[in-house]
């Protein structure tokens, strides 16, 4: 208890950091020795100078440019995510282009954009830890009424609980010519799977399904009479195919 | 509070500490903006049982350590490299801040940054250690011989400024 004093004391109690036990024994000590009290109250001195040297900046007004925008926590995280997923993404469109338009012109529009599309939401949105979704799954009669009067036609979120995924829940997203809606699922081992509505063009019954792949990203999507869907999830092809069978039989319903 | 609020509460200190360290007006607030954004960015790796201000501090740190090898400078200026304290000054509060920044600008910068977080910014030895990552017997060995430094520059400040250095 009563170890010798050192120097490391003598700079904490010029910096208030002693315990109130070895603070006793410090000052006994200093009033023994008035050199090194000398030299300790010196420090204290250089530490109030600092103070009333620096201090003023606390009073200054800061600069607007500093003060973060409001949504900037996730606004940072989205744009890195999303500048990822467009440059990845933009080969799965050039697949598409090369592909579907050579053999089904009419039906390219969708085609081009539909995954791609889905897959950057899907790449956006599936990291966030704090808001994934706008509306969760406990209000799951809200977000329906919601997204089926904003998109136009009723909608249903799929159950897929039977394979081990629940609703966390969905959110509404600009589309190309409009309003888009995005479900977002999670299984137990926190993997998530994003399906992707988009309005469809009324006369548009053409059901097939399609796949693309490209950085991790599986996406399985078609379009009946109703909507454009897109299945997003990196869970692996035949996985995804399983998955993008159960919601396509749930719509045709 | 949201991790924002938490943030901006605390810009005023690390302004403070930012103009301390740099000596200059702007590359503080460069700085400061740097740390933010960095602070947002890693936000989810914040562990909650740290204070945040030792953290943005370790930040602020980093960038700063970095931004030192980017500019590839030295980390303190030589003595005949500095200004000569204008004599004209006629504000106390001026002449007073311009010593200072060239007081500290004469220590090296490992050492300024231990004595301005001890004596400006009050953190313990044992959060500066943290957020600088040394060993806390080497903050107390920084901040030793800052301490003596320091008092050796101020005490030749005193007469250089009176004295003739043109003819």
């Amino acid at each position: 208890m009563n170890a010798p004093i050192s120097e490391d004391d003598l700079h904490a109690w010029a910096d208030g950091q002693l315990d109130p036990a070895r603070l006793m024994q410090v000052e006994t000590w200093l009033a023994a020795h008035p050199e090194r009290r000398a030299q300790a109250e010196e420090w204290r001195a250089q530490a109030a100078r600092l103070h009333r040297t620096y201090d003023r900046v606390l009073d200054e007004a800061v600069p607007a440019r500093l003060i973060p925008a409001a949504n900037a926590e996730r606004w940072l995280d989205a744009r890195k995510l999303a500048a990822v997923a467009w440059l990845g993404l933009g080969a799965v469109a050039g697949f598409f282009l090369r592909g579907e338009t050579a053999r089904d012109p009419g039906s390219s529009a969708v085609a081009n954009s539909l995954p791609r599309q889905a897959a950057v939401a899907h790449a956006v949105f599936v990291p966030e830890v704090r808001h994934p979704v706008e509306v969760g799954a406990d209000q799951e009669a809200h977000l329906v009424g919601w997204l089926s009067k904003r998109l136009g036609a009723p909608l249903q979120p799929p159950h897929l609980e039977q394979v081990g995924y629940r609703l966390v829940g969905g959110r509404l997203l600009p589309g190309d010519s409009g309003e888009v809606a995005q479900f977002m699922y999670e299984n137990a081992e926190r993997k998530r799977l994003t399906l992707y509505l988009r309005p469809a063009a009324p006369k548009n019954g053409d059901t097939r399904f399609r796949y693309a792949h490209e950085n991790g990203i599986d996406v399985f999507y078609w379009t009946d009479s109703r909507f454009g869907y897109a299945l997003s999830g990196n869970t692996g092809r035949e996985d995804m195919l399983r998955l993008a069978t159960l919601v396509f039989q749930q719509h045709a319903k | 509070m949201s991790s924002r609020d938490a943030i901006i509460a605390e810009i005023p200190r690390l302004r403070r500490y930012a103009r301390a360290l740099t000596g200059r007006v702007d590359a503080a607030d460069d700085l400061v903006q740097e740390t933010l954004q960095r602070a947002l960015e890693k936000w989810r790796l914040w562990q909650r049982e740290r204070d945040l201000r030792p953290w943005l501090f370790s930040i602020m740190h980093n960038l700063h350590v970095d931004g030192r090898r980017r500019d590839n400078r030295i980390d303190f200026c030589a003595e005949d490299e500095l200004p000569v304290p204008v004599q004209r000054a006629s504000q106390q509060d001026a002449l007073e801040l311009r010593d200072l920044d060239r007081a500290l600008a004469l220590l090296p910068a490992d050492q300024r940054e231990v004595l301005l977080l001890v004596g400006l910014e009050e953190l313990s030895y044992a959060e500066v250690a943290r957020a600088l990552k040394i060993p806390q017997g080497t903050v107390m060995s920084r901040l030793s011989r800052a301490r003596i430094r320091l008092k050796a520059i101020l005490a030749d400040e005193a007469a250089p400024i009176l004295k003739v250095v043109s003819t």
